[in-house]
C-alpha cells in the first residue's frame, strides 16, 4: 500500500474518532429509554420527523446509572417516575414529564395451559421469570407480591428461575418456552405479535405504572430533545403509544 | 534513519497498546478503594456469584480438556477431507456473538428447541440451571482451548511420536507419555485462555440459563445487576474478577512454562 493512502486512511480514522467522542455527529438525537418503550419510540420518531434519532433500549435503571456516569444522551425515557425525578433532584435532567402509563399484567407463552391465574403461580412445579429488584418491571412485580398474603407471596417466589435486567428479558425467556408465565406490561404482550397472552391482574393488585421522560441537563440538541419530549403528550406520541399498547397519561 | 524510525514507531505502537489496555484495567483500582474490595467480599451476592463462576467455569474446563485433547489431537495429526471445514467449524464459537450464542443454544436445547424435547425426556433440565451455565460456558470457551491444542500439538516433533509408536509404546501411550508432554506448554496457555473466557461469559448465560443469585447468577451477570444499584460495589467485584482471573493466567502460566520431561 503506498505510503499516501495510508496516511490518508489513518488520518480519516482518527478523524472518524474524534468527531464521534464530540458529540455523536451533528444532527443525531440520542435517547435512551426503558426497554419497554422500544416499540413505540421508533414509530414516534419516525412521525415526527426525527429521522437522525438513535435510540438505546433498556433497564431505566442501567440508563439512570449510564447518567450519573457521565453519560449525555440527549432525552431519557423511564418505565417510571422515581428515577427521572431522582435524576432532576441531582440537577442532571430537566422536569420530567409524564407521558403514558401501562398495566402489569402476568403473560403466558401464547396457548399455554400451564398457568391461567395469579394463584396457579404458587404450585411447586411452575416457573417464573421477573424483573431484577432495581429495575420498576421487578419493583412492580414485588409490590403485586407484597399486596398478597404473606405465604402465597413466598411460594411464588420460590418459583422464580431468572431475575431479567429488562422486560425484554422475561419477554424472550417466555416466548422460548423457558419459563411458564412472568410480569411484564401489557404493552409488551402486544409487542410479541400473538407469542405471548396476557393475564391481567385484579384491580386491587394493580400497581400504577407511570412512564415519565426528561431533557438531560448536559444535552447539546437541547431544543430538539425538548421538541421530543413534550411531542410524547402530542397527538403522534399518544397515537404511536396507544398502537404500541400503552396507555394515556393519568 | 528509517531504521531508528520504525523503531521509534514500533516503540510508539507498543506504548498506546499498552496505556489503552492497562489504563481501564487500572480505573477499576483506583475507583474501588481496597475497604471496597474488601466490602464486596462481604456482600453475600458478589461471593455468591464468584463462587458460583469458579465451579462452573471449572466444570466447562473440565470437561473441555477431557474431551477436546483427544479431539485436538486427532485433528492436528491426521489430514483428511473437509478437515478445513471442521476446523472453521471448532473456530465459528469465536466470532459468534455471545448473544447469538445463548440464542443458538435456546434453540438447540432449549425446551422448544431442536433437541430440548429428548433432553428432557432424559430427566436433564439445563434452561434456568447451573447445569446450562456450565453449557454456555463450554460452547463459548471451548474454541479457545482446542485451537490451541492443535497448534501445540501440530508443534511437537513427528519423529518423537513415531519412534515411539516404532518402540512398541502403542497409540494411547504416545498420546498420554509423547504427545501431551511435549504440548503441556501450549495446552496450559490454551487452557488458561479457556478459563479466563469462561469466567467472563456474559451474553450466552443470561439468554440460556438466566439470572438467579445462586443458581445461574455468575459474577459477570451479578456485576451488571450491580451497577444501578451500586457502582462501588460493581466496581469491586469487576476488580475482584479481574484478579481471580489473573491470577489463574498466571497460574497456568507458571505450571505450563515449566519444561517437561518427555521421557515420562
Amino acid at each position: 500500500m503506498s505510503r499516501p493512502l495510508l496516511a490518508v486512511m489513518l488520518l480519516t480514522a482518527l478523524g472518524t474518532g474524534i468527531s464521534r467522542c464530540g458529540g455523536d455527529g451533528d444532527d443525531e438525537l440520542v435517547v435512551t429509554a426503558a426497554a419497554s418503550l422500544s416499540e413505540a419510540f421508533p414509530p414516534y420518531a419516525e412521525r415526527a420527523g426525527y429521522e437522525r434519532a438513535r435510540f438505546s433500549f433498556a433497564g431505566s435503571d442501567e440508563l439512570a446509572a449510564q447518567i450519573r456516569q457521565g453519560a449525555t444522551p440527549d432525552v431519557y425515557a423511564a418505565a417510571n417516575t422515581s428515577l427521572p425525578e431522582e435524576l432532576h433532584a441531582e440537577g442532571l435532567l430537566e422536569r420530567p414529564v409524564t407521558f403514558a402509563t401501562n398495566r402489569l399484567v402476568l403473560a403466558v407463552p401464547a396457548g399455554s395451559q400451564d398457568v391461567r391465574s395469579l394463584s396457579e403461580l404458587t404450585r411447586p412445579s411452575v416457573r417464573i421469570a421477573i424483573g431484577d429488584d432495581d429495575v420498576p418491571v421487578g419493583i412492580y412485580t414485588r409490590e403485586v407480591l407484597d399486596r398478597l398474603p404473606s405465604r402465597e407471596s413466598e411460594s411464588i417466589l420460590a418459583n422464580v428461575g431468572s431475575t431479567e435486567p429488562d422486560v425484554l428479558g422475561i419477554a424472550a425467556k417466555l416466548s422460548q418456552g423457558a419459563v411458564d408465565a412472568g410480569f411484564v406490561y401489557r404493552s409488551d404482550v402486544a409487542a410479541s405479535s400473538g407469542r405471548l397472552d396476557a393475564i391481567e391482574l385484579p384491580t386491587r393488585l394493580r400497581p400504577d405504572v407511570a412512564y415519565a421522560a426528561g431533557v438531560v441537563t448536559d444535552s447539546e440538541r437541547h431544543d430538539e430533545a425538548a421538541e421530543f419530549v413534550d411531542g410524547l403528550l402530542g397527538p403522534e406520541g399518544q397515537a404511536a403509544l396507544r398502537q404500541a399498547g400503552l396507555l394515556p397519561p393519568p | 534513519m528509517s531504521n531508528s524510525l520504525f523503531r521509534v514507531g514500533s516503540a510508539l505502537g507498543l506504548l498506546i497498546t499498552l496505556g489503552f489496555l492497562a489504563v481501564p484495567l487500572a480505573a477499576l483500582f483506583t475507583e474501588a478503594s481496597p475497604s471496597d474490595l474488601i466490602a464486596s467480599l462481604g456482600e453475600p451476592q458478589a461471593t455468591e456469584a464468584l463462587w458460583l463462576s469458579l465451579r462452573t467455569s471449572a466444570a466447562a474446563v473440565v470437561i473441555i480438556v477431557l474431551v477436546g485433547t483427544p479431539a485436538a489431537y486427532l485433528l492436528a495429526l491426521r489430514s483428511f477431507g473437509g478437515r478445513s471445514l471442521v476446523l472453521t467449524l471448532i473456530e465459528l464459537p469465536l466470532v459468534l456473538p455471545p448473544a447469538a450464542a445463548g440464542i443458538a443454544l435456546l434453540a438447540a436445547f432449549g425446551p422448544r428447541g431442536l433437541l430440548g424435547g429428548a433432553i428432557e425426556d432424559m430427566g436433564i433440565r439445563l434452561v434456568l440451571e447451573t447445569a446450562g451455565v456450565i453449557v454456555a460456558l463450554t460452547f463459548v470457551s471451548a474454541p479457545f482451548y482446542v485451537r490451541g491444542a492443535i497448534a501445540a500439538f501440530e508443534s511437537v516433533d513427528r519423529d518423537l511420536l513415531d519412534a515411539s509408536r516404532t518402540l512398541g509404546v502403542g497409540e494411547a501411550g504416545t498420546f498420554a507419555r509423547v504427545a501431551v508432554p511435549g504440548a503441556a506448554t501450549g495446552l496450559g496457555a490454551g487452557l488458561a485462555l479457556a478459563w479466563g473466557r469462561a469466567l467472563g461469559e456474559f451474553g450466552a448465560t443470561l439468554m440460556f440459563a438466566g439470572s438467579l443469585q445462586g443458581v445461574t447468577q455468575t459474577a459477570p451477570l451479578a456485576i451488571f445487576e450491580f451497577l444501578s444499584s451500586d457502582f462501588t460495589a460493581s466496581i469491586a467485584l469487576s476488580a475482584v474478577l479481574v484478579m481471580v482471573s489473573a491470577a489463574l493466567l498466571m497460574a497456568v502460566k507458571l505450571l505450563g512454562g515449566r519444561p517437561v520431561d518427555a521421557r515420562g
